[in-house]
């Protein structure tokens, strides 16, 4: 599988890091030529020895989505820093680009609900974090030691 | 009508004036907390501070019942998304939204964001039509039609000179509809003949400017 990934910050990377283990073809796409050290960091080898791909360029540029190879993406990642561009970049993803699976992180839990709704798949953090605090605070997780 | 203007920049504050005047009532909502204050002072109870793409925000402004939601912050990507949940969440009869970056213009349309407002765009616009190139001035672009009425000067050098219409050889879907001459105008059939100094008008389908501008544009000496 291709899988796209835009926004190269601590999530994406992971994911970006994550798919490439799994031998999947990963390309990531930043505005920040800087954050290709997100993915060598805690590497052997570096991102692109180890046969990823990066690209610089800003998320709405079609030309910067094109040369990431999204044309070919069988999955495409919106994660960026900015809910706004995640939620307009992963329609363009779906609408002109046709891409199959596309999965965008929206931090703001009432616009990544209603998303979701209208059939955009949404990953909200700040959803699941607020499920695991109740969980926590009224006894339903027990605490086994700091993990990750 | 009520109106509800997200972006509180330039554009946004005079937008609310012009508004107000005209009668309307008008809430602005600002993100920046310094812009807000200093908007605040003229607009009083008429801004709200908070971010216009959140939905609790809009909700508080009144989105709901609004007749009209202006998208003007200098974020394209915020544009977008206020222009779509207007329409699309709270049912919104009518949005517009700024563009500000031109390249952008076809993730607005993509999105169904219209109509999106370029001011490079409209800028340029002008320019064609203060200094056209080969005389081409846009008189009308009806791009849901996707029709297009233009102004061709048909200059001395022009190849069009001492020509009938008819052997202009303009593609399908163009049409000669008027010849301004003289101070007049009239109606052309296939064997009028176009002189130079005439403005001739002509509809066509979006696409075809740049053929139909070759017919008039005096071909360069070099080939």
């Amino acid at each position: 599988m291709f899988v796209l990934i835009v926004g190269c910050g601590r999530v994406g990377s992971a994911v970006a890091k994550a798919m490439l283990a799994q031998g999947h073809t990963v390309s990531v796409l930043d505005e920040d030529p800087e954050a290709i050290a997100q993915l060598n960091k805690g590497q052997a080898e570096s991102w692109e020895d180890l046969g990823g791909q990066f690209t610089e360029g800003t998320a709405l540029e079609i030309d910067a989505l094109l040369q990431a190879g999204i044309e070919r993406a069988d999955a495409f990642v919106a994660s960026t820093d900015g809910d706004n561009t995640n939620l307009v970049i992963a329609q363009i993803a779906r609408r002109r680009f046709e891409v199959e699976r596309v999965v965008v992180r929206v931090l703001d839990p009432a616009r990544a609900k209603w998303y979701s709704d209208q059939g955009l798949q949404t990953v909200c953090p700040t959803q699941i974090a607020i499920e695991l605090l109740e969980q926590a605070v009224s006894g339903q997780a027990p605490f086994e030691g700091v993990t990750g | 009508m009520y109106i509800l203007i997200v972006g509180a920049g330039k554009v946004g504050w005079n937008l609310a004036r012009e508004l107000i005047d005209k009668g309307n009532e008008v809430t602005v909502v600002e993100n920046s907390s310094r812009r807000y204050q200093v908007v605040e002072e003229e607009l009083e109870h008429r801004i709200q501070s908070g971010d216009g793409s959140e939905l609790w925000v809009l909700e508080r402004a009144g989105i709901e019942r609004a007749d009209l939601v202006i998208a003007v912050t200098g974020d394209d990507e915020d544009n977008i998304l206020i222009s779509q949940v207007a329409k699309e969440k709270y049912g919104v009869e009518r949005t517009v939204a700024r563009c500000n970056n031109p390249r952008n213009l076809e993730h607005f349309e993509l999105l169904g964001v219209k109509p999106a407002v370029s001011a490079t765009d409209l800028i340029l616009r002008l320019i064609e039509h203060e200094v056209p190139e080969y005389g081409l001035v846009h008189l009308l672009d009806l791009p849901t039609e996707r029709l297009e009425i233009i102004e061709l000067e048909v200059g001395t050098a022009s190849p069009a000179v001492g020509k009938r219409v008819m052997d202009l050889g303009l593609p399908d879907g163009s049409l000669v509809i008027s010849i301004l001459r003289d101070g007049g105008g009239f109606v052309p059939a296939g064997d009028s003949v176009v002189e130079a100094g005439d403005e001739v008008l002509l509809v066509l389908d979006t696409g075809l400017e740049a053929d139909v501008t070759g017919r008039f544009a005096p071909q360069t000496e070099a080939a």
